[in-house]
C-alpha cells in the first residue's frame, strides 16, 4: 500500500511509466489492456469450470438411468453450468474485449476511470469463490436452475445468501463495467470521430453497457426479494400475503432478456468487424447496422414474458409479447442481411476469424430461427421446457456468443502479444469445434420436439441415440477447446512477429492497426485525428 | 470552462493513475462483508464478526480512495475532461439505482394491479378464489388470503409522511442555494445553507426512524405484514437508507467546504452529491404518492 500512496502523491508527469514490477501490476492494476487480460483469462478458467460440469451433465445423459451422480448433484450442475457461464465466462469475456479494444478504437490513453475499471474486475474472483463455495456448504449449490424461481429456490441449504450475494457482486461488478464503458465512449473519443464514425464493435458495446445498467440493479432487486422472502419475513412470492411467485418470474425476465442480448450485441460487433476485413470491403449498411443494434435493444425491454408463456398470464399478455417477440427478427434479419451482402462480391478469404465469423452467421442464425419458433405462443406451450429450447439458447449462446469470442480472440490476438500464433492448429481449432458443436446441439431439437424434458437426469428409453450423439458431441467440442487454450497461450509466448496491420492484405480499418503490435502501454498518449 | 481561480493551470493530459490498491480492498471488503452476513444468516457465530470486520475495511477503503481522489483533484490534476468522467459516471450510477427501485415499485404496481385482484378472483381467475375455497375479498392495503402478520392500520399520508415531504423538498430547495452560493463564491451562505441541507436529511431519517417504532408498536404494521408490510417496509427502507448514505455524502462535502476545498468552477464532488440528494427526494414524492397516498 505504501507503494501506491507514493504514486498518489507524485503525480505529475507519468509518460515514462512502463508496467509496473510483478505481481502488484496485476493487484493494483489501473492500465486497460492489463485489466482486459484478467478480463479474459478469468473467463477462460471459468468456460472451462463451467464446460466441466455441462461434461458431467452429458457424461450422466450418456444413457437412459442413473449411472454417474445423484440427482440433486446434476440438478446443481446445470444450475451452476448456467450461472458460471453467463457471469463467469460469457459477460467477462465481452467485458475483457471492451476493456483492450475499445479504447484503441476510439483513440483514447485508457478507460475513463482506470481505478473503477479494476474494482470491476477484482470483484469477479470473490464473486466467483462465493459462487463455487454453495457447493461445499450443508444443502450444496444452487439446484433449482439460474433463473432462481421461488419456491423452488427458496429450498436451498447454506448456499442460499451465498447465491443471492453472489449474484449481487457480479452485479456491481457490471454495473461499474459498463459505467466505464459508456463513460469512456461518450467522453474520450479522438477528435473527430463522432457517434457515427466509431467503429461498430464500440457501438455495440456503447448500447450493451446502456443494458447492462438497467437491467442489473433489476435483478439485484429480485434477489434482494428473494433473500427477504426467505430470512425476513416478507411475502413478495408468497400467495398467502398476497404476493406471486409468478412476479419473480417477471422481475427476473425483465432483467433477463435483456442479458440475453448483453452476451450477443457484442457478438454482433465483432462480427462486424471481422466480416469486413476478410471480405477486402467496408461494412454493408454501418448506419442499418447502428439502428438495428438500438431497436433490438429497445425491443429486448417488451419481451420478456415469452419466458413464461406457460404460467398462465392474461391473453392480451400473450399476443403482445408474441408479437413484440417476433418484431426482434426484423433488425436481426437486417443484420445478418448486410453481413452477408458485405461478404457479396468480396474478396473473401478464410483466416480463422473469418471462418469462426462465417460458422457465427449459419449457426446464429438457426439459433435466431429456432427462437422465432419458441415466440409462436400456442407451439411454445409445446415445447416449453423440453430440449428444444435447450437446443435455441446453446445456438445462440455457442455457435453465437462464444464463436464471436473465438473469432475476436484470433483477431486481436496479434495485436494483443505482437506474435502469430499457430493457423494451421487453430484452423484445425475451428473445424472441430463447429463440427461437434452441431454433433452435441442439433439432435437436441430432435429430443425437444419429441418430448424430452430439460433439467432431468434420466429419460424415456426412446430418447437414448440422440442423447448418445449429443453427448459425444459434447466431449468432442469440450476437449476440442483445450487446443485453444494451447494456442492462446502459445501465442502469448512467442511466434512469428507480427505487424502492426496484421491482416495487411485485408487491410483492417479502425485505429488499434496504426498502433504497434503490442501496443504501447499507454495506447493514445494523444489523441489521433480522425477524419 | 476557464479556471481563473487556481493558481496552477489543470493539466492537459487525462490523468491516469498508475496504480492503486483501493479496488482490491474494496474488493476483499465487499467479500468480507457479504460472506460474514452469509454466515450470519446461517447462523454462525463467527458471522458478525466477519461481517464486521469487512465493513470496517470497507469504511477504510472509502476513505483511502477517496482521499487519493480529493488530493489528486485538490493537486490539480484533473482537467475538463478528467471532471466530465466524474459527471458522466454520477449520472449513470444515479440511473442504475433508478432501476434498483424501479423493481420494488414494480413489486407494488404488480401486486396491486395483478396478484392481489387474482387471488380475489377477479377477470378469469375465479377458479383461483373457488380452488382456495376462502373468502378472501380484494383490497389494498392488504395481507393476503394467509392474514399474513395479522391485522394492520396503514401510516395516514397527510400526517409525517406529508411533514417528511415537506422537509425533503425544503432540503432540495436549500442545497440549490448552496449550489448557486458555491458558483459565485459566497462561501459563508454556501457553509451555512450545505449545513441545513444535512440537518434537515437527518431530520427526515429521525422522523422516519419515529414512523417505523409507530407502526410497529401501535398499527402493528410490520416488515412480516404480508404484501403491503413488504413492499412498504422495503421501499420506504431502501429510500431511508439512501437519504442516510446521500446525508452522510453531504457531510463530507460540507467538512471539505469548511477546508476552503472547492472553486466556483471545479466542484463535481459537490454537484455529484447534489444530483444523488435530488434522486433520493424524487425518489421519495413516488413513495409518497404510490405508497402512502393512492
Amino acid at each position: 500500500m505504501a507503494h501506491a500512496h507514493t504514486h498518489d502523491a507524485a503525480h505529475d508527469h507519468h509518460d515514462d511509466h512502463g508496467p509496473a514490477k510483478g505481481i502488484g501490476r496485476w493487484l493494483f492494476a489501473t492500465n486497460h489492456k492489463d485489466i482486459g487480460t484478467m478480463y479474459m483469462l478469468f473467463s477462460l478458467l471459468m468456460f472451462f469450470i463451467g464446460g466441466a460440469m455441462a461434461l458431467v451433465i452429458r457424461a450422466e445423459l450418456f444413457q437412459p438411468g442413473m449411472q454417474l451422480v445423484d440427482p440433486m448433484f446434476f440438478n446443481q450442475m446445470t444450475t451452476m453450468h448456467a450461472l458460471i457461464m453467463i457471469f463467469g465466462a460469457v459477460m467477462p469475456a465481452f467485458v475483457g474485449l471492451a476493456n483492450w479494444m475499445i479504447p484503441l478504437q476510439v483513440g483514447a490513453p485508457d478507460m475513463a476511470l482506470p481505478r473503477m475499471n479494476n474494482f470491476s474486475f477484482w470483484i469477479l474472483p470473490f464473486a466467483f469463490t462465493m459462487l463455487l463455495g454453495t457447493l461445499f456448504v450443508p444443502g450444496g449449490g444452487p439446484a433449482g436452475g439460474w433463473t432462481m424461481y421461488p419456491p423452488l429456490s427458496q429450498q436451498l441449504g447454506d448456499g442460499f445468501p451465498m447465491l443471492i450475494f453472489a449474484v449481487h457482486l457480479m452485479g456491481a461488478s457490471s454495473i461499474m463495467g459498463a459505467i466505464n464503458v459508456i463513460v469512456t465512449i461518450m467522453n474520450m473519443r479522438a477528435p473527430g470521430m463522432s457517434l457515427l464514425k466509431m467503429p461498430i464493435f464500440v457501438w455495440t458495446w456503447l448500447i450493451t453497457a446502456y443494458l447492462l445498467i438497467a437491467v442489473m440493479p433489476v435483478l439485484a432487486g429480485a434477489v434482494t426479494m428473494l433473500l427477504t422472502d426467505h430470512y425476513f419475513g416478507t411475502t413478495f412470492f408468497e400467495a398467502a400475503g398476497g404476493g406471486d411467485p409468478v412476479m419473480f418470474q417477471h422481475i427476473f425476465w425483465f432483467f433477463g432478456h435483456p442479458e440475453v442480448y448483453i452476451m450477443i450485441l457484442p457478438a454482433f460487433g465483432i462480427v462486424s468487424e471481422i466480416i469486413p476485413t476478410f471480405s477486402r470491403k467496408p461494412l454493408f449498411g454501418y448506419d442499418a447496422m447502428v439502428y438495428a443494434t438500438a431497436s433490438i435493444a429497445f425491443l429486448s425491454f417488451i419481451v420478456w414474458a415469452h419466458h413464461m408463456f406457460t404460467v398462465g398470464m392474461p391473453l392480451a399478455g400473450q399476443m403482445f409479447f408474441m408479437l413484440a417477440t417476433m418484431l426482434i427478427a426484423v433488425p436481426t434479419g437486417v443484420k445478418v442481411f448486410n453481413w452477408t451482402a458485405t461478404m457479396f462480391k468480396g474478396s473473401i478469404s478464410f483466416e480463422p476469424p473469418m471462418l469462426f465469423a462465417i460458422s457465427f452467421l449459419f449457426l446464429f442464425t438457426i439459433g435466431g430461427f429456432s427462437g422465432l419458433m419458441l415466440a409462436i405462443v400456442p407451439a411454445d406451450f409445446q415445447y416449453h421446457d423440453t430440449y428444444f429450447v435447450v437446443a435455441h439458447f446453446h445456438y445462440v449462446l455457442v455457435p453465437g456468443a462464444v464463436f464471436s469470442l473465438m473469432a475476436a480472440a484470433y483477431y486481436w490476438l496479434p495485436k494483443w502479444t505482437g506474435h502469430m500464433y499457430n493457423m494451421k492448429l487453430a484452423k484445425a481449432h475451428f473445424w472441430l469445434s463447429t463440427i461437434f458443436v452441431n454433433v452435441l446441439f442439433f439432435p437436441q431439437h430432435f429430443l425437444g420436439l419429441a418430448g424430452m424434458p430439460r433439467r432431468i437426469p434420466d429419460y424415456s428409453t426412446q430418447f437414448a441415440d440422440w442423447n448418445m450423439i449429443s453427448s459425444i458431441g459434447a466431449f468432442g467440442f469440450g476437449l476440442s477447446q483445450l487446443l485453444f487454450a494451447y494456442i492462446v497461450f502459445a501465442c502469448i509466448r512467442g511466434g512469428e512477429k507480427a505487424t502492426d496491420k496484421v491482416w495487411d492484405s485485408g487491410r483492417p480499418h479502425g485505429l488499434e492497426w496504426t498502433l504497434s503490435s503490442p501496443p504501447p502501454y499507454h495506447s493514445f498518449e494523444t489523441a489521433p485525428e480522425v477524419k | 470552462m476557464a479556471h481563473a481561480t487556481t493558481t496552477h493551470a489543470p493539466s492537459e493530459k487525462y490523468y491516469v493513475p498508475h496504480s492503486s490498491p483501493w479496488p482490491l480492498v474494496g474488493s476483499v471488503s465487499l467479500f468480507l462483508t457479504v460472506g460474514g452476513a452469509a454466515m450470519w444468516l446461517n447462523h454462525s457465530n463467527a458471522g458478525p464478526w466477519v461481517m464486521t470486520i469487512g465493513f470496517a475495511i470497507l469504511l477504510f477503503m472509502f476513505a483511502g480512495w477517496f482521499g487519493a481522489v480529493i488530493r489528486e483533484s485538490e493537486g490539480r490534476l484533473y482537467n475538463d475532461a478528467v471532471d466530465r468522467s466524474f459527471r458522466m459516471g454520477m449520472m449513470w450510477f444515479i440511473f442504475s439505482e433508478v432501476m434498483f427501485f424501479a423493481a420494488f415499485f414494480g413489486a407494488l404496481w404488480y401486486a396491486r394491479n395483478f396478484s392481489v385482484p387474482w387471488l380475489g378472483g377477479e377477470g378469469t381467475r375465479a377458479l383461483t378464489k373457488i380452488l382456495r375455497g376462502d373468502n378472501y375479498e380484494a383490497a389494498w392495503p392488504t395481507d393476503g388470503p394467509g392474514d399474513v402478520g395479522g391485522d394492520f392500520d396503514v401510516i395516514p399520508a397527510f400526517g409525517l409522511p406529508a411533514i417528511n415531504t415537506a422537509i425533503l423538498l425544503t432540503s432540495g430547495v436549500t442545497i440549490t442555494i448552496a449550489h448557486h452560493a458555491i458558483k459565485s463564491g459566497s462561501r459563508g451562505v454556501l457553509n451555512v445553507f450545505l449545513g441545513l441541507t444535512i440537518a434537515l436529511g437527518f431530520l427526515f431519517v429521525y422522523l422516519q426512524g419515529m414512523e417505523y417504532v409507530e407502526a410497529y408498536q401501535h398499527y402493528n404494521l410490520k416488515l412480516t405484514s404480508g404484501i403491503y408490510g413488504s413492499t412498504f417496509f422495503m421501499l420506504t427502507g431502501f429510500h431511508g437508507f439512501h437519504v442516510t448514505m446521500g446525508a452522510i455524502m453531504l457531510l463530507v462535502i460540507w467538512f471539505r467546504c469548511l477546508k476552503g476545498h472547492f472553486t466556483p468552477t471545479h466542484h463535481f464532488a459537490f454537484e455529484g452529491v447534489a444530483w444523488y440528494w435530488h434522486f433520493v427526494d424524487v425518489v421519495w414524492l413516488g413513495l409518497f404518492v404510490f405508497v402512502y397516498w393512492l
